[in-house]
């Protein structure tokens, strides 16, 4: 469907955040030689706007508005007759009246999209680019209403940026009267322009020259307008434009969080679920979240759940809550409006785009150990696990995600292994997408640890350990370290730890050994130290060169690759050569430092390592010297 | 004939209120005005205002207003005196709605400027009058009028639909079809754009 034709540079800019109509649009029937009454009709009105003069020209174009300009038809016909190119050819005169009788049908016919091809194709846009100049409003208005229709395609909303458009639209919001109170006629013309800027801000270069025109400040100062009419398509370009960074920061320091939130209570579905779109957007950061939190965001969206019919509306209030779930306060603000029961019942009957966004709220609510338990109460934890099947990437991260999250409660774990959850897990392992695969991965962790009888558990699924066990050569820096927390976890089952000793798992965590990546380092450390223990691990680690890699590790800044390592050198130090290896490298000087940590198992570990090297050491002395 | 300085403030004042749109420097500099074209004009109305003539002049340096037929046409809302002068309220009242009529002033004026024969309504014949001229481009195989006929058609299936509707429920097909001012009015309330839809009577505001 998408015909791609050769993109230059230029266009690389203008991709946007939503899929809408890149394809040269087709016409649904060819054919036919009658040509439809609407045809015949228009000509003859036609022949009046080309032949007459401008009396004559608003008689027709007047009575052209009576004709169905809604019904396709017309609009083809006012096309094909050649009509288009008249009314585009007048909007150039400087005949007010007769601009505006040609933008009220222009208006009208822009909302088929071959029209608005068409009118992109005749120039149509570059025109009324500039009759946003013109003193008269009402024309200015329908321009930019027009604008609004047109630029529903890419290129469209290249050119419009290409002609000045963008600066000359946000002057359309500069049109505030002296004094705080919004003037109907200034409300309009703003409205207007917030309507083409909606339309032009899908592409990316357009958000960065409305901000670059000054857009932002004033699109803030509308937010406090209280008319619903403006409020839509200046909310409607603000989340529009919220995928950029810059709008984000913008929108939490000019106090605009305050009025998106007042907004949620509004009674207009439409602009609910442009604020909440907003906040969904913005709560990626930290100090938004906190924000929506002191305006008392959090339970107007909790509220919102109730609202199940409205599935955009829905779409958009979950996907807020998810992130705004991030934080713990958040969390336990939640807890008091009961939002995790509200969204257990969401689990069931609902398009994936809602789905997606009440298992991430799901996945986030599980940090607090209550909710763990809310969920199992409400019977949350079955269509969880059946959504495990599913096939949107997107979703089987949150899935992954949440189940993870409920399996940190034993009870939750006994509910999941009923219902065959575990597997399911695992075998998306095999999964062809990295992200899923490392989610995965994370959330069997819990699992095994909080599985009853876990060890046989895992030699149940066919083929699992080796399945674990090859991930390790994969690209990906994520699964790479999912995979290693897991496998530390399951290593702590001696029969298992066997069978991946047999599939190789100790040359392959020993390659990985050389990372700088300190979320890597801490997890493939602590499978190292677990893996030492079966059989000749320990040697096998040490001729497979993991040793000096690790002693690295203890240069690093973070306080958990400490301590994972120690307990892995501390493993490998029951082998005498891995000493060795570990005195060379200048181990002892850097554990020493960490035998005073508050950290017992650090400490412990650090401590006991020592002692190792040092018993080599002294039995090595007594060696040479008899 | 000169006024005194008593008669012309009196005046001023007078004509302020019922022109409702200008205020009184305003006023004054019309009367001023009125004053040099009354001189202007010949002396057959001994002062008491000018004629047709310097009236088209007036307004169409002023304005740019070029149709004749229009011309007299406003002359002859101006005149309401019905004798072919101008009188200073007359002009003063006049202008008041042409510069900055409401929109109900500027139906009025406008309808009554279409309304060739004064008698109330807007007939077919004094639409082809007024709409003669205004295709400049006629098909080589057609009629000369019949496209003027077709566009005064057009108007009133776009203005009169109602009046046409009960003639055609009355059967009444001897009528020709014409516009009310209650027709004008309702469908300029309607759609702006045909306030001057038979040709442009109000000056050009650019």
């Amino acid at each position: 469907i998408f015909s791609k034709a050769s993109s230059s540079v230029e266009d690389v800019g203008e991709s946007s955040s939503e899929t809408e109509e890149d394809e040269q649009p087709v016409r649904r029937q060819e054919g036919g030689t009658d040509l439809s009454p609407e045809y015949w009709g228009i000509q003859k009105l036609a022949k009046y706007v080309k032949g007459g003069d401008p009396t004559a020209t608003l008689i027709a174009l007047c009575s052209m508005r009576d004709l169905n300009l809604s019904q396709e038809a017309c609009q083809l016909a006012i096309k094909d007759t050649g009509c288009l190119e008249v009314l585009i050819n007048l909007l150039d005169t400087e005949e007010i009246k007769c601009q505006t009788g040609s933008l009220k049908i222009l208006k009208e016919i822009s909302q088929n999209v071959l029209i608005r091809h068409a009118i992109a194709d005749l120039g149509g846009l570059e025109i009324m680019v500039k009759i946003l100049d013109s003193p008269d409003s009402d024309l200015k208005c329908l321009a930019a209403e027009t604008i609004a229709n047109v630029a529903r395609f890419k290129r469209a909303r290249k050119t419009v940026r290409q002609h000045g458009g963008i600066k000359r639209l946000v002057e359309l919001l500069e049109s505030i009267s002296v004094g705080s109170s919004f003037q109907a006629k200034d409300t309009e013309t703003a409205r207007c322009g917030a309507l083409a800027l909606w339309s032009c801000s899908k592409s990316i270069k357009n958000k960065k020259a409305i901000c670059k025109a000054g857009g932002i400040p004033l699109l803030a100062r509308w937010l406090k307008c209280s008319h619903t009419n403006i409020l839509i398509p200046i909310v409607g370009t603000l989340q529009e434009c919220a995928s950029e960074p810059s709008y984000r920061l913008a929108i939490r320091t000019e106090g605009m969080i305050e009025d998106l939130v007042k907004n949620l209570s509004s009674e207009h579905e439409e602009l609910q679920m442009h604020c909440a779109s907003a906040i969904f957007k913005c709560a990626e950061d930290e100090e938004t979240r906190d924000l929506v939190r002191k305006h008392e965001g959090l339970q107007p969206l909790s509220v919102l759940l109730d609202n199940s019919e409205n599935k955009q509306l829905l779409a958009a209030v979950t996907g807020a809550i998810w992130k705004c779930a991030i934080s713990r306060e958040n969390v336990l603000k939640f807890q008091e409006y009961k939002t995790v029961e509200a969204l257990v019942t969401l689990l069931t009957d609902q398009p994936e785009e809602v789905l997606i966004n009440v298992i991430g709220a799901l996945g986030e609510c599980c940090q607090e150990q209550e909710n763990r338990g809310t969920i199992r109460r409400c019977g949350g934890i079955a269509p969880m696990v059946k959504l495990l099947s599913a096939t949107n990437r997107a979703l089987l991260v949150n899935v992954n995600r949440a189940v993870g999250g409920c399996a940190m409660e034993p009870e939750n774990m006994a509910v999941i292994d009923s219902l065959d959850g575990v597997r399911l897990l695992w075998s998306l392992l095999k999964n062809p997408n990295p992200d899923v695969q490392a989610s995965a991965a994370w959330a069997l962790c819990p699992c095994v640890e909080n599985a009853k009888n876990s060890g046989e558990m895992v030699r149940s699924f066919v083929g699992g350990l080796e399945l674990i066990v090859n991930l390790l050569k994969s690209k990906d820096k994520e699964v790479l370290t999912s995979v290693c927390a897991a496998i530390a976890n399951i290593a702590k089952d001696q029969e298992n730890l066997a069978v991946m000793t047999d599939h190789g798992v100790v040359p392959l965590l020993s390659k990985l050994a050389n990372t700088n990546n300190n979320k890597l380092r801490r997890h493939l450390a602590e499978a190292i130290a677990h893996c030492c223990m079966w059989g000749s691990n320990r040697v096998a680690f040490g001729e497979a060169k993991a040793v000096a890699p690790l002693a690295r590790y203890l240069k690093a800044k973070d306080p958990l690759v400490h301590r994972a390592t120690a307990l892995a050198l501390y493993q490998l130090s029951e082998d005498p050569n891995n000493c060795v290896i570990m005195h060379e490298n200048g181990v002892v000087k850097l554990l020493l430092a960490m035998v005073g940590s508050t950290d017992d198992a650090l400490q412990e570990a650090a401590a006991g390592c020592i002692a190792n090297i040092r018993r080599l050491a002294l039995a090595t002395e007594k060696a040479k010297y008899g | 004939a000169a006024m005194s300085k008593k008669g012309l403030k009196l005046l001023v004042d007078s004509l302020t209120r019922s022109a409702k749109h200008f205020n009184k420097n305003e006023v004054e500099c019309l009367v001023n005005l009125f004053d040099t074209l009354v001189a202007r004009s010949s002396s057959q109305f001994a002062g008491a205002g000018f004629d047709r003539t310097v009236f088209r002049d007036t307004l169409h340096n002023a304005f740019g207003m070029t149709d004749d037929v229009v011309l007299d046409r406003v002359f002859s809302t101006f005149d309401r005196g019905n004798n072919g002068c101008i009188t200073v309220v007359e002009w003063v009242e006049g202008l008041a709605v042409l510069l900055r009529g409401t929109l109900e002033e500027k139906m009025k004026y406008c309808f009554a400027v279409y309304d060739l024969n004064g008698d109330g309504y807007i007939s077919r014949e004094e639409m082809f009058q007024m709409l003669k001229n205004s295709l400049l481009i006629q098909p080589a195989d057609e009629e000369p009028d019949e496209g003027v006929k077709d566009l005064v058609d057009l108007v009133l299936k776009k203005m009169a639909s109602t009046y046409l509707f009960i003639l055609f429920l009355l059967q009444d097909y001897d009528h020709d079809g014409k516009l009310s001012f209650a027709d004008f009015e309702k469908a300029v309330r309607e759609e702006k754009l045909l306030l001057e839809v038979f040709g442009p009577c109000l000056p050009d505001i650019k």
